[in-house]
């Protein structure tokens, strides 16, 4: 479904991505982990067209989304929920969704999406007319996650969706993101809560110092030796 | 001596809307773009000579002639966004300030000079049949024509508090103003939000030009005066509040109506500017606007 290839990226003289390549198939929950400043920010920015990369490619189902504008890529169908939610603190809960569905497309569907953004996180039903301001963090990230979904994505990018978050909260979270991947988004989850991003998903990668340095299923990589010894502190 | 200071801060009440109405614009536009158009005075004395002109020449009503105006301006506000501001979109914000000054200067110097040259120096005003009529009051005159404005420029912003509070496109400004990264990955087309918003600026100048051209009067020197006004209420009122700086254009209006009368006329201005100082030194959110964060 998504194919990233060979990309170099650069924040100004600074290249942050050094070839990196990475491919998600239909129905996957793959992730995407490794240490502070590795690049995976970077590898969902360029993937939903926020940063252009100095060479490379990023193709959706084939079709390359180089000279697509970022509005047009949710359209095409990829959805980024960025690091912190970033939802609209002075918009409510109902406002926020609503321009989750900003495409042409997407709005002739808001109803439906709605019933189903809710239906997964019926918190946010019960919370529509607040302004996002008031949520809690967890709801914060619920409504993010809710917002990405209502312009109906084949692809969800989500960055750090466990940040700042309890550990329970964090076991609800992921919890929903399985469910949303088995009503049939495919996912590509950022994460440095390795163990935890790694029991959930398929497959992985591990980026580090901006180069993938380790592919494999989520089991493998959990006896991988330097996401061993780097990530979950044993050695 | 009461009433003429009633009078006074009837004066100032009846001025201080058009003033909110102009610091709105620029507001809207420096809140969703990071553009700080300083030519937007000069929009205004353009507003003001496209009433003054379809007046005089065709005799079309100031009032009625408002929507033609309006669409005038729009014009002009989409060559200079197609021209020169949309260039500056993808700068980051601070040069994008920086830039958008001088541009708005380059552009405020060209407009007054060739206001100038096509229409000489001279001060212009509408004079209508009904220019001189006003009600009395308590002993305190109302002059149709200003009290007609103000109710203008309240329908006016009234109408778009509900465009950005009930519109797709409005909740998209309010959410581009907010963040441009996560709206962009939402799906907005930031550009044009952008754009949308420049143009409803240039169209809110345009409404107050048409207003100060027919209760007031116009020069093509104007505008600097205009800009420093909306500059200073737009401050005062917050970013991104509407009804704060409609407020706080009425609260300048009033202010310099009391200087007027117990200081003098000459001082209005710095009476304003020092007000623009205190409240960055002491509010700088705005009379009304929240905190950050």
């Amino acid at each position: 479904m998504l194919a990233v290839e060979g990309i170099n990226a650069y924040y100004k003289d600074l290249q942050a991505l050094w070839g990196v390549s990475l491919r998600v198939g239909e129905g996957e929950l793959v992730a995407l982990v490794g240490p502070n400043g590795a690049g995976k920010t970077t590898t969902l920015r360029v993937i939903s067209g926020l940063l252009r990369p100095a060479s490379g490619s990023v193709l959706l189902e084939g079709r390359s989304l180089a000279k697509e504008p970022a509005h047009r890529i949710v359209e095409l169908g990829i959805s980024q929920v960025m690091e912190g939610g970033r939802v609209f603190a002075g918009l409510t809960v109902l406002e926020n969704l609503e321009l989750g569905a900003f495409g042409a497309e997407a709005r002739k569907l808001k109803d439906q999406s709605l019933r189903w953004v809710f239906s997964i996180f019926p918190r946010l039903e019960e919370r529509y007319a607040q302004r996002a301001g008031t949520l809690s963090g967890g709801e914060r990230q619920m409504l993010a996650i809710g917002r990405a979904l209502m312009s109906k994505p084949r692809l969800l990018l989500l960055d750090e969706p466990s940040f700042g978050l309890a550990p329970l909260l964090v076991q609800q979270i992921f919890q929903m993101i399985a469910e949303i991947n088995r009503q049939g988004v495919t996912v590509l989850l950022v994460e440095q809560n390795v163990r935890v991003a790694l029991e959930l998903t398929n497959r992985a990668y591990v980026l580090e110092n901006g180069r993938i340095v380790g592919e494999g299923s989520g089991d493998a990589l959990l006896t991988f030796e330097s996401v061993r010894s780097a990530y979950l502190g044993c050695a | 001596m009461l009433r003429p200071l009633a009078q006074n801060l009837v004066f100032g009440i009846l001025v201080g809307g058009l003033y909110g109405l102009v610091a709105v614009g620029l507001s809207l536009v420096f809140g969703v773009t990071k553009f700080l158009n300083v030519a937007h005075g000069e929009l205004l004395m353009l507003g003001g000579y496209a009433a003054f002109w379809l007046f005089t020449l065709l005799g079309l009503d100031p009032f009625a002639s408002l929507p033609l105006v309006v669409i005038f301006l729009v014009l002009i506000g989409l060559v200079l966004y197609k021209l020169l501001f949309s260039r500056m979109v993808k700068l980051t914000e601070d040069n994008k300030i920086k830039n958008t000054l001088l541009i708005g200067f380059g552009l405020s110097l060209i407009f007054q000079n060739v206001a100038l040259r096509l229409w000489s120096a001279d001060d212009r005003g509408i004079t209508t049949a009904y220019s001189g009529q006003a009600f009395t009051l308590l002993g305190i005159r109302f002059p149709v024509v200003r009290v007609a404005s103000l109710a203008i420029a309240l329908v006016v912003l009234l109408a778009l508090h509900l465009f950005l509070r009930r519109t797709y496109l409005g909740k998209a400004i309010r959410a581009t103003v907010e963040d441009w990264e996560a709206a962009t990955v939402t799906g907005i087309d930031v550009h044009k939000v952008y754009l949308v918003s420049f143009l409803l600026g240039a169209a809110l100048a345009g409404v107050a030009g048409s207003l100060v051209s027919v209760g007031y009067s116009i020069q093509p020197a104007m505008g600097l005066e205009w800009t420093l006004i909306a500059l200073v209420v737009m401050v005062l009122g917050g970013l991104g509040n509407i009804l704060g700086t409609f407020v706080a254009g009425l609260a300048l209006g009033v202010t310099q109506a009391l200087t007027s009368t117990w200081i003098g006329g000459e001082y209005r201005e710095i009476v304003a500017l020092l007000l623009f100082l205190l409240v960055l030194v002491f509010r700088p959110q705005g009379l009304f606007g929240a905190r950050e964060g």
